[in-house]
Order: structure tokens, then C-alpha cells, then sequence
């Protein structure tokens, strides 16, 4: 390269041409996503998280809680359930379909839930899980035998990976997720556990409070810093009730006599930001069958 | 060819019209970076002992951890890059600094720009997303300082005597042009009154934190390197083909690195930025090859030469530093150190391995030459090396040990996620002694910066007072530019 302009030009490429790729290409394509259908439901996700975790959401972003904590669950893949739903006209057909399926194919993974033949003969409940954690293809094979032999089968889509199977989530964390926030800190350091899916493993407002002021009262040996500084603590005049918000702490901590734990606004919007925080329906992207239990 | 005597003088004089822009620009890196390795220590105590700062907001981990990491890339290793840029642009253009005056005050304004961004993410005004925590009061401030010193830095380039181009030119002009570009998409598109919806938000992010992190540092150290190590080698760079070819691919596939395998985004994403990954090992062979090649054969009549020291083992942490980014790009291995202690270790060994240790070899070489005296404590200059080279071994050694510990126990659904955390702990306390390190061997780089600033002030001051005190018919003396004034001294 013999002058400037030269240096200049091949740099301008060059950025310009990842600047296209990574910037302007991810802006359009998703810079005006809209709200997903949630599958076999006639509900869209997601919701506008309610003003108060919204709020709760600045301070997440102020107190740097992404530093720590990750907010994007993985999945390595999806795998199927065979249930047996209805054993239809003729029960021996389906429990000769079933016994069949088990015996000639690696399509059991046999677990405590599993279809066990030894019982067969005797109470016949359904729904029952059949086939545990097989490929989709296996699954369908599966499912046409019993359907042939006059059940009904269905087939559940679970997904796996070691987040999933932690219970952090029941799906990988997809850009609708994270649709209404700004900022987005999906966060790259699990310090701390992740957080997709706080709001629904730990749904109690109580619990999330006394976790952010005392950490060890809740969680033994957390390494979590203590956010103290969200919260007052106030002494209980004599005769005065103590205040509805004041937190229950466990048994064992041990609280100034006398004194009562506040959270302040900000501790109360954070708590709220984390129980808004439930990523739990099944998408196009993202499918699941949602099992209730 | 000039005679020798006449070349000298010129250099000297190229050195002299450095001076105050670069004891600006160095003066508050060397200051940030104390308190950028400060602020990190403050960080990593949480790790010692949780509850430390549980009733002071403003050093709460979640705070103080990126308030280092931003004191130490924007305060530090941007304004040392850009002083040592400037100096290489006049010495490459064998003519004085062009418009002097302008990064004197883009200096006092970049370091004004970061010290309102670090405090305000202290006092919870960060903006949330990696690596542009400022928010934009400061980042305005940062902008318009780089613009004023590219002025100048192009203005030197533009007013060079020799046509030629020499390979750090490529290096440090895409360099140029690539900060004012990634930090005014990042701004625009994320903290604007209208920024960009959702993921397309960590999209953005992820592009302008490689291509700064990785690339940027890449381009101005690689830069500076190829032009340290021939003159401190005493051979010429081998060769400027393969240089060529090197700034070429690293500049192409570079810059799409940086998404990880599992973001929320558009499978295609990764999957691009997996194989730019790959890629990148072809200009980071490239880039090992020439410095090889160039020092070969002289490192056993340099190892006591402190900057080549500084710059070789710089060249050796950007190999392992860009080996770590190149594997943990790989889905396979990502598994296991994604969103670990693995990443953070990287990214300290890029800042605080390649790019600090080839900015103070950088540093060391060329002040005396622009001071126009010795060091004050040459001696400090060798304790630095060994402090900074095992701080950071230790340091992000430990980081990513720890990180890769802990990445098996997550992957592993049946070991409980306090285990995790509990592995790592004996690791990050063991780092901190590294961290340790390195903060006293910038303690010994600031003491050499600002020794030597004093005594240029003192020097100044005399000459001032002895220009006053002159007869009447010297006075004239006193209007002479403060450079000159210096030399007189020296």
C-alpha cells in the first residue's frame, strides 16, 4: 500500500463490511421484532414487565447485578417423551405394542417415570411415560405403533442441556425475552446463578428481599455481596406496630434487638424486576410442551 | 541520506515538539492505571470477603468491577496508545508534531471525559453494556478528545518527507479511523434517544467490544511492536509482504469475532462469528512469524534491554491472549469456559499482558528521547518488568484455571452450582496476589512518569525565572516556545 488513501480505503472496507454484517443487518432484522405467538396458546409474549420492574430494571443496571449474574439460559438440544394417553378399545394390543417398543430398541432410556413391565398386567394408569429422552424420529416410530394398535399416544419436547436439567429454564433464552428491556445485559460471568428464571424458581417477594440484604440467611456460604445500602433499618418504637413492609427473616438470623430490616423504593422495584423475570413459555423458536404438574 | 550529525539533530527536535502533548496524554494514563488496578483490587476484595462494601453503594462489585475495567481501557491504554502514536507518526514522517497545541487539550479533555464516566458508574450512572459503561455526557467528551489527536496525528502523517509508507502506518492509520467509527455506531445505536430494540442492543455491543478490545488493541500494539522491535533488533522488519498480508487479514476476519456461541440471536451470527474466529489464527501466525523472524538471533544480545523486553514478552501474551479468544470461539470448547471466569481472564491478559507490557516498553524507549534526559529510576524499569510479566501470569493464570474449573462443574447438571462458585474462590484469592503485582509495578511507572514531569516542570520554572531575571535586551528569550526553553537546559 503506497499511500494514505490506500491504508484508509482497506480499512473502510473492512470495518464497513463487518459494520454491515453485525450492526445495520441485526438492526433490521431485528430491530423491529414485535411480539411472538406462544405456541398452542392464543397468547403473545412477552408481556410489558409492570411499571415497578421496570424500574426494578435500572437498578439491576446501576448495582451492575449483570456483573455476576448471566441472564440467558443454554439448551443443547431438544429431545421427545412418548406418553401413552388412552389405551383405546383393545388394552392387550396396546400393552403388546408397548412391550415391543421396549424390548427391540434403544428407544427406552429407561428412568424412575419409565412404562414398567413387570406391572403392566396389573393397574394400568394413564397418562404414562413410555419412551424417555429420544430423538424425534424414534419418538414418531414410537407413537405409530400404539396409535396402530388403537391407543393414543402423544409426544412431549423437552429441551436438554445442563442449564435446563439445573432447572434454570425450561428452554434456551431467545431475543424475545429480552424484547422490552433496555438495557439488555444478558451478562457473561456466572459468579452467581442465572437469573432467566428467577421469578418463577423463587416466586416469593419475602425471599428475594432477605436474600438482598443478608445472602447467607437464605442461601448457606453465598458468595453474594450483601446490598444492605437497598434497605434501612429502623428501631420499633415502643408500643408502635412494626412497619408491613419490614422483612421475615428466618429463625436463625440474627437481627438487632429492637430493629426492624425496610427495603427501601429500589430494593422493592429490584425484588419486583426479579419475579417479572420468567421465561417460561414455549416459542416457534424455542418449542417445549408445557406439562402441568 | 543525511549526514549523521544532521540527523540526529532533526530527531531531536521531533522528539522536543512531542513533549507536552505526550507528558499530558502518559501523565493521566499512568494515573488511571493506578487507579483502574486500584478500583479492580477493591473488586476482587468482594471475593475475600462478600460483605465488605454491603453498605457502601459505590463500591458494591457490581460497580466498582467495571469502573476498573473502563479506567484501565479507556483511561489508560487508549491515552498511552495515542501519545506513543503520535510520537511514531513524526518519527515515521521525519518532521515535528503538527498542531501541537490541539492534543494538549484533547488529552485534558479525554482525561476529564473518563474521570466523569468512572465515577459516574460509581454513583450508579453506568449505562449497562459491556465495555461502554460511560455514560454519554462522558462519552462526548471522549469523542471529540480522539478526533482533535487524529487531526494532529494525520496532520504529522500528511506532512511526512518520505512518500513511503512503513508497515506501522497501516497499523496505527486503520487504528485512527477505527475508534471514532465503533464508538459513535455504539453510542448512536445504544444511547441515543432512540437506541435500537432488544437483542439487536447486544448485537451492537458485542460488535464495538471486540472490535475495540480485540481489534483496536491489536492494530496500535501490533503497530507499535513492528516498529519498536527492528530498531531495538537493529534489523528490518521480516518482512513487509507477510506484514501486508497480516494487517490485511486481520482487519477482515477480526472484526466479526466476538458473539458467543449461545447468544439470543440469529443463528447465523455465531456461526459467522465462530469461523471469523478460526480465521483470525491466519494473521495471528502471521503477525508471530515477523516478529520471530525480526528479533531472531538478537534476543540473547537484548534480553537486558527493558523495552525489548516489554515488547517481546507483550508480542507472547498477544499469542496466548488471542489463542484463548480464538478457542473459546469454538462451540465445543465454549461449552465449558463460556460465561466463566475464562472470559474475564482473557480480557485482562489483553489489556493488562499485551497491550500495558508493549506500552511501557513503548514508554520507556521513547520518553528519554523526548524529555531529552534519562529516566529518574532506571532501576525501577527492570523491578516493573518482572512485577507486571508474573502479575499477569499469575493473574489471568489463575482467571482462566479457575474459569475452565468452573465451566466443567456447570456443565455438569449433577454438581451443585455452589460448587461453581466455591471452586473458583481459591483461585481468584490466589489471583489477587497477581493483581498485586502489577499494581506495584505500575506504582513504579508512575513514580519514572511523573519524576520525570516534575523535573521538566522544575526545569521550565527555572528557565522562566532566569528569562525574567535576564537584562532588559534578552527579554526576548522569554518569548520563545517552552520546548526550546527546555533544550536549553538539557
Amino acid at each position: 500500500m503506497k499511500n494514505g488513501f490506500s491504508v484508509f480505503l482497506a480499512a473502510f472496507i473492512a470495518l464497513g463490511l463487518s459494520w454491515c454484517g453485525f450492526v445495520l443487518a441485526p438492526v433490521k432484522q431485528l430491530g423491529t421484532a414485535k411480539q411472538a405467538a406462544v405456541l398452542n396458546s392464543s397468547d403473545t409474549y412477552p408481556l410489558q414487565r409492570p411499571g415497578d420492574a421496570t424500574l426494578g430494571l435500572q437498578v439491576y443496571r446501576a448495582n451492575g447485578c449483570a456483573a455476576c449474574h448471566t441472564e440467558q439460559v443454554r439448551q443443547t438440544g431438544i429431545a421427545c417423551n412418548v406418553m401413552l394417553t388412552d389405551f383405546g378399545a383393545k388394552t392387550s394390543n396396546v400393552i403388546q405394542a408397548v412391550n415391543y417398543i421396549l424390548e427391540t430398541s434403544a428407544l427406552a432410556t429407561r428412568t424412575g417415570d419409565t412404562w414398567s413391565l413387570e406391572h403392566s398386567g396389573g393397574e394400568l394408569k394413564v397418562p404414562a411415560t413410555i419412551s424417555h429422552g429420544i430423538t424425534k424420529e424414534d419418538a414418531d416410530n414410537a407413537a405409530d405403533k400404539i396409535t396402530a394398535a388403537g391407543g393414543k399416544a402423544e409426544i412431549h419436547i423437552v429441551a436438554t442441556g445442563a442449564d435446563i436439567a439445573r432447572g434454570w429454564g425450561v428452554r434456551r433464552s431467545v431475543a424475545e425475552d429480552y424484547l422490552y428491556d433496555y438495557p439488555v445485559q444478558p451478562g457473561g460471568l456466572r459468579a452467581g446463578p442465572d437469573l432467566s428464571n428467577i421469578g418463577v424458581r423463587d416466586p416469593d417477594l419475602n425471599w428475594q428481599l432477605v436474600h438482598l440484604y443478608a445472602p447467607p440467611a437464605v442461601v448457606k456460604n453465598s458468595a453474594m455481596p450483601p446490598f444492605r445500602f437497598l434497605f434501612e433499618v429502623r428501631k420499633i418504637n415502643a408500643g408502635a406496630a412494626p412497619s408491613p413492609d419490614a422483612l421475615q427473616f428466618p429463625k436463625d438470623f440474627a437481627l438487632p434487638a429492637g430493629c426492624e430490616v425496610v427495603p427501601t423504593a429500589e430494593a422493592k422495584q429490584l425484588a419486583a424486576y426479579l419475579l417479572s423475570l420468567r421465561a417460561d413459555v414455549p416459542l416457534y423458536e424455542a418449542p417445549f410442551t408445557s406439562v402441568m404438574k | 541520506m543525511n549526514p549523521t550529525e544532521t540527523k540526529t539533530l532533526r530527531a531531536s527536535e521531533i522528539d522536543a515538539s512531542c513533549r507536552v502533548p505526550l507528558l499530558a496524554l502518559f501523565g493521566g494514563a499512568a494515573l488511571w492505571l493506578v487507579v483502574g488496578l486500584l478500583l479492580a483490587l477493591a473488586a476482587i476484595m468482594t471475593f475475600h470477603k462478600p460483605d465488605m462494601f454491603a453498605d457502601c453503594a459505590w463500591l458494591t462489585y457490581g460497580r466498582v468491577q467495571p469502573a476498573a475495567n473502563d479506567a484501565l481501557l479507556y483511561g489508560f491504554c487508549i491515552p498511552a496508545a495515542l501519545g506513543v502514536m503520535l510520537w511514531i507518526f513524526a518519527r515515521l514522517s521525519l518532521s515535528e508534531l503538527a498542531l501541537p497545541l490541539v492534543p494538549i487539550v484533547a488529552a485534558n479533555l479525554w482525561h476529564l471525559g473518563v474521570l466523569i464516566g468512572v465515577v459516574a458508574i460509581l454513583t450508579g450512572d453506568s449505562t449497562g453494556f459491556a465495555w461502554l459503561e460511560f455514560p454519554r455526557g462522558s462519552s462526548v467528551l471522549l469523542f471529540a478528545a480522539f478526533l482533535l489527536i487524529a487531526i494532529s496525528a494525520v496532520a504529522t502523517f500528511g506532512a511526512r518527507r518520505n512518500r513511503e509508507l512503513y508497515p506501522s502506518h497501516w497499523f496505527l492509520l486503520a487504528a485512527l479511523l477505527w475508534f471514532p467509527w465503533i464508538y459513535s455506531t455504539a453510542n448512536l445505536f445504544l444511547l441515543a434517544h432512540h437506541p435500537v430494540r432488544g437483542v439487536a442492543q447486544l448485537a451492537v455491543d458485542s460488535w464495538f467490544a471486540n472490535n475495540l478490545v480485540f481489534v483496536w488493541l491489536a492494530l496500535v500494539g501490533v503497530g507499535t511492536a513492528f516498529y519498536f522491535l527492528p530498531k531495538i533488533a537493529g534489523r528490518p522488519l521480516q518482512s513487509h509482504y507477510l506484514a501486508l498480508f497480516a494487517f490485511w487479514t486481520l482487519i477482515l476476519f477480526g472484526t466479526w469475532m466476538g458473539i458467543n456461541h449461545s447468544a439470543p440471536l440469529p443463528a447465523w451470527m455465531p456461526a459467522l462469528s465462530s469461523t471469523a474466529a478460526a480465521l483470525t489464527f491466519v494473521p495471528l501466525l502471521a503477525i508471530v512469524i515477523i516478529a520471530c523472524r525480526t528479533v531472531w538471533g538478537s534476543v540473547a544480545g537484548h534480553w537486558r534491554n527493558s523495552p525489548f523486553c516489554f515488547i517481546g514478552s507483550g508480542m507472547d501474551l498477544f499469542l496466548i491472549s488471542s489463542l484463548m479468544l480464538i478457542a473459546a470461539a469454538c462451540p465445543q470448547i465454549s461449552r465449558v469456559t463460556e460465561f466463566t471466569w475464562f472470559g474475564p481472564a482473557q480480557a485482562q491478559l489483553q489489556i493488562l499482558g499485551f497491550f500495558a507490557m508493549t506500552m511501557f516498553g513503548a514508554i520507556h524507549e521513547l520518553l528519554p528521547r523526548v524529555m531529552g534526559f534519562a529516566l529518574p529510576f532506571p532501576k525501577f524499569v527492570r523491578i516493573q518488568f518482572w512485577l507486571c510479566l508474573i502479575g499477569i501470569l499469575l493473574w489471568a493464570g489463575s482467571l482462566a484455571v479457575g474459569g475452565v474449573g468452573q465451566g466443567m462443574k456447570l456443565e455438569n447438571a449433577n454438581t451443585a452450582f455452589a460448587e461453581s462458585t466455591a471452586a473458583t474462590l481459591m483461585f481468584l484469592r490466589a489471583g489477587t496476589t497477581g493483581l498485586l503485582f502489577i499494581l506495584l509495578g505500575s506504582l513504579l511507572f508512575a513514580a519514572n512518569i511523573f519524576a520525570m514531569t516534575l523535573k521538566w516542570k522544575i526545569a521550565l520554572l527555572k528557565s522562566l525565572i532566569a528569562a525574567v531575571q535576564a537584562p532588559l535586551e534578552t527579554t526576548s528569550a522569554s518569548a520563545l516556545p517552552p520546548r526550546d526553553l527546555g533544550e536549553v537546559k538539557s
